[in-house]
């Protein structure tokens, strides 16, 4: 690996560390204003994140070692998953530790640990926190499997970087199966970062919660990296979605002049995505607990349903 | 002479020979309670020295060796090659481990019979060896049926309940069934070849009809031992009714014999594999995980929870084995060994964490004495060490990264993701399904393990008797780490691991996965780096030194204060331990989606019900569909047959007067 790519490879995290709280507060501030409410502003949740971090962490007397050290290791899965997803150029020296099955692994990780943090205390909201949530997991990760098994069998791969330099710099080919991966994968990400219509991000009820009630216990700092490492969720998967989905504009390895326009694409990409998550989730309501199963199972039957055309399509080439 | 003792297969029996001693010495320290419990240390040496022998042999020249017992005309011949060099490397592994945990475990009072049960213990592993070795019918079958007895005695150590004799008796009709299924393949084999042993069956190639009739034999007969659908109801009576170290050997150990049978059959004694095969084994393998795991999630008793997930691993195993047979059949040999290396990775995964997990259950049940999942909770404050190691084998049995049990669901994604290049059209559309059912069983093993560690080791106890358990002993400790340090290991540098499994598959397919896929021994990269690399070593490094990084920057940034205060929940302060979920909370979803699987029993009380009640049951439906009428037939087809049976001489001899005619008349015609 060259010193300019590790250069941009810290740098890629760094941008997604620092942005992700930013990108939390636009889609706050665009359902605000959505819902004709002024908003708090888009640098809100870096207000928050400050005033957590000051504050002292207050823990249960029945929490273990395994409550304390979770927030770390969550928030590290998540630098680990940001420093894997192309956002800026598809040159990532990271990137050959893990790849696409390897990311999904990696989320996975972080997910068990959320949810065995959240058992932890033995308290009510948090056991059946944990429970719901690995209950979406269950049914959203192999949905999300089997979305990033598409492209990988476009481009032959599972190194992210190479699918998404095979899908951006290819000629325009439609791949009607890339269409029933991009609606399984929006399903998926609504799931999986407990966006409406699966769980409700602002709410007050405890038992309409999913993320809300495994975070429950936590408070000052550890509160306040697992806040960071859910809005850096967000961001890895917005990014994951426009690098297979939407990815032209993206720089090539070694392509230096070509990263300022990737810097625009990205930003205007990840406005536009953010704004439509907010209408998503204005325009609909927040399922009952049963009715997520039918949700994320057609969100794996898309997903499945896409490989199947690809595979029917490329024979009969 | 002196080659003798170099040879490694002598040595192996040297260790066989060894441990059979142990056993004896086991049987005459008889009732000494406590005395018993110290062979085991010993029985782990032999295991190392075993594990060590065979990692040497692994790429190995076969090494044979005709032993003078047996039949007058059919000696005992053994085979030492890379294939059962492997399967004794996985075993030798479990057995330091185990054997180690068990000088903790079989302390007074875990055994009725502590002198009987070391004997039976020791039988049992050099049974497995033999099958291992064996390279004639007559021998393997000997050992397997001596492995099966000496288990069947193990299940039933505690035989003074009736649960656990009616384990054993289910356990030993299916282990029949299936011998006699395995009796009748090496029938048909033996009538190709002309003689008994392996060498004979592998010179000639069998024609196709009698080819199939062969291999369909064998997974039956080696189904019945691994717990394929529908020959599993057994193994979730069976297993969790053993004492702990014991349980750990049959999850852990003996399952892998019989994939080894299977392995040895289809890809050694057959050389022509039909791709229709491959697809059965796929299915059954598919459909037997997914069951496996469904299961699980709704147990309530941590050890059957674990013989679940057995099934559920056995059946991920059987699919690999069932892809490579369908890249072999099209001749894709390099496909065929990404297959097959996933499937033997993760029998020794399996291996390793299942003999982890059920140690660790053995300590909790010996600090405890509970099993049911509903009695336990909050042990990480009173065994920190147990729930630590524990964690290592649930995090890698939920299949997650950088440990072991990612590494072979990697390998066998990659060869999923590889089967579009299988030029049968409906063959291809096949393959999105079964990936689709292999990702869920892998995505449900997660929720599985939530379930299972959330419950034990986390959350408050749920009884008062928890507060006074104890952390495990320093033998109990020491096979638990030994196990552990694997998991993290074989998780982290699995080039070096294939590099060495690779010589199997060179011997059963004629092709590797070949230098390339190892020779960085950070990255594991099966076809191209292009293609997908993934590097466990460094993957760990990343998140190491981001969480360090992180937890400088908080405290150098900001501050380390923390206040303890009570739980918050919602500000409820009336909390007590019954408020957490249970067991049956955490199956209760998946019963709820996947009810058609389950056979359920629900009793819900009425609203103005004075004392109510409310209970359910979950069940097997293939009980009910496929055993109880089996069961039903056979007492009737015996009720008939008894009416011969009349208790009176005279009728008897009437009988062989009748039956001496018959065949009088018919050597006349």
């Amino acid at each position: 690996m060259s010193p300019g790519d590790l250069f941009q490879q810290v740098l890629e995290v760094v941008i997604a560390v620092f942005i992700a709280p930013l990108l939390v507060g636009w889609v706050n501030q665009c359902r605000a204003w959505l819902q004709n409410r002024t908003g708090a502003g888009i640098w809100q949740p870096y207000q928050v994140l400050h005033k957590l971090f000051r504050k002292d962490a207050v823990v249960a007397h029945n929490a273990s070692g395994l409550f304390r050290v979770t927030p770390y290791i969550v928030f590290a899965s998540m630098v680990l998953a940001a420093s894997l997803v192309p956002m800026l150029a598809t040159a990532l020296p990271f990137a050959a530790a893990a790849d696409v099955i390897a990311l999904v692994g990696l989320l996975a990780l972080a997910r068990v640990f959320m949810a065995l943090a959240a058992m932890d205390v033995g308290t009510a909201f948090g056991s059946f926190g944990a429970r719901r949530e690995m209950l979406v997991a269950a049914l959203a990760e192999p949905a999300l499997l089997m979305v990033f098994f598409m492209p990988a069998l476009i481009a032959r791969s599972t190194s992210l970087g190479t699918i998404v330099e095979a899908l951006a710099h290819r000629p325009f080919v439609l791949h009607p199966s890339l269409a029933f991966a991009a609606v399984a994968f929006v399903m998926v990400l609504l799931a999986e970062n407990a966006r409406i219509p699966i769980d409700n991000p602002t709410t007050h009820l405890e038992l309409t919660m999913i993320h809300e009630a495994m975070i429950l216990e936590y408070s000052g700092r550890h509160l306040a990296l697992m806040e960071w490492a859910h809005a850096l969720k967000l961001v890895i998967y917005s990014t994951i979605g426009i690098a297979l989905f939407l990815p032209w504009g993206i720089a090539e390895a070694g392509d230096w002049p070509g990263l300022p326009l990737a810097v625009l694409a990205i930003t205007l990409k990840l406005l536009a995505g953010g704004a439509a998550l907010a209408v998503v989730e204005s325009v609909s309501a927040k399922l009952r607990i049963f009715r997520a199963p039918e949700f994320l199972a057609s969100a794996f039957l898309f997903a499945v349903l896409g490989v199947l055309t690809h595979l029917l399509l490329a024979g009969r080439a | 002479m002196s080659q003798f003792l170099q040879s490694p297969l002598s040595s192996i029996l040297g260790v066989v020979a060894f441990w059979l001693a142990l056993g004896t010495i086991g049987v005459a320290l008889g009732r000494d309670r406590d005395g018993v419990r110290f062979v085991y240390p010993a029985t782990a040496l032999g295991g190392a020295l075993i594990a060590w022998l065979a990692g040497t042999a692994l790429g190995a020249d076969p090494v044979s060796l005709v032993l003078p017992l047996g039949l007058p005309d059919l000696p005992f011949h053994l085979r030492l090659d890379s294939l059962s060099a492997f399967f004794l490397f996985l075993l030798g592994l479990a057995v330091t481990g185990v054997s180690l945990s068990a000088a903790g475990y079989f302390r007074a009072g875990s055994s009725p019979s502590p002198g009987l049960t070391c004997l039976q213990y020791h039988v049992f592993i050099a049974a497995m060896v033999m099958v291992i070795l064996a390279d004639d019918a007559y021998a393997f079958l000997v050992a397997w049926e001596s492995m099966a007895l000496a288990s069947y005695f193990l299940v039933t150590t505690d035989h003074r309940h009736e649960e656990i004799r009616a384990a054993g008796f289910l356990y030993l009709v299916v282990a029949h069934v299936g011998a006699i299924a395995l009796l009748v393949c090496f029938g048909v084999l033996q009538g190709q070849a002309g003689s008994f042993t392996f060498d004979a069956m592998r010179g000639v190639t069998i024609a196709a009809p009698w080819a199939g009739v062969a291999f369909s034999l064998a997974l039956v007969g080696f189904g019945a031992k691994a717990g394929f659908l529908p020959l599993h109801a057994w193994l979730p009576e069976a297993h969790p009714a053993a004492p702990s170290p014991v349980s750990a050997l049959m999850s852990g150990v003996m399952l892998k014999t019989a994939i080894y049978g299977l392995l040895r059959v289809t890809f050694d004694l057959l050389h022509t594999q039909a791709s229709a095969w491959g697809v059965v084994a796929l299915v059954i393998g598919l459909v037997t995980a997914l069951f496996g795991v469904m299961f699980a999630a709704v147990q309530t008793d941590m050890k059957r929870l674990l013989a679940y997930s057995s099934i559920e691993n056995v059946g991920v195993v059987l699919g690999a084995i069932g892809l490579a047979i369908v890249f072999r059949a099209h001749g894709m040999a390099s496909l065929a060994a990404l297959s097959l290396v996933a499937a033997l990775y993760h029998c020794l995964n399996h291996a390793v964490v299942k003999s982890l997990l059920f140690s660790a259950t053995g300590a909790v049940l010996h600090a405890t004495d509970q099993r049911s999942l509903g009695r336990l909770g909050g042990l990480i404050h009173r065994m920190p060490w147990v729930a630590w190691l524990a964690l290592v084998g649930a995090l890698s049995l939920a299949g997650l990264p950088p440990l072991n049990g990612f590494v072979s669901e990697w390998l066998l994604l990659q060869s999923f993701l590889f089967s579009p290049d299988i030029p049968d059209g409906y063959l291809r559309m096949l393959v999105p399904l079964a990936t689709a059912a292999l990702v869920l069983a892998a995505a449900f093993a997660a929720y599985v393990m939530v379930k299972f560690y959330g419950v034990v080791f986390l959350g408050q106890p749920r009884e008062p008797s928890l507060e006074t358990a104890h952390d495990a002993g320093p033998w109990e400790r020491a096979g638990l780490v030994f196990l552990a340090v694997w998991c993290v290991l074989l998780g982290l540098f699995p080039a070096l691991v294939i590099r060495r499994i690779d010589a199997v598959t060179v011997q059963l397919l004629g092709e590797g996965l070949g230098d390339a896929a190892t020779r960085d021994w950070l990255f594991l990269t099966p076809m191209a780096t292009e293609r997908a690399s993934y590097g466990p070593a460094l993957f760990l490094a990343v998140i190491a030194s981001a969480v360090l990084a992180t937890f400088a920057y908080v405290r150098v940034r900001h501050h380390g204060r923390l206040r303890r205060a009570p739980a918050w929940d919602c500000g409820y302060p009336a909390q007590t331990a019954r408020m957490q979920d249970t067991a049956e909370g955490f199956g209760q979803p998946v019963k709820q989606i996947f009810e058609p699987f389950f056979r359920i029993e629900r009793v819900i009380p009425d609203p103005f019900d004075r004392a109510p009640r409310y209970w359910s049951k979950t069940e097997d439906r293939l009980w009910y569909w496929l055993y109880l009428p089996v069961a039903r037939l056979v007492a009737a087809v015996s009720a008939q047959v008894a009416r011969l049976q009349h208790g009176r001489i005279q009728w008897y001899l009437v009988y062989s007067f009748v039956t001496l005619l018959a065949l009088l008349i018919f050597i006349r015609l």
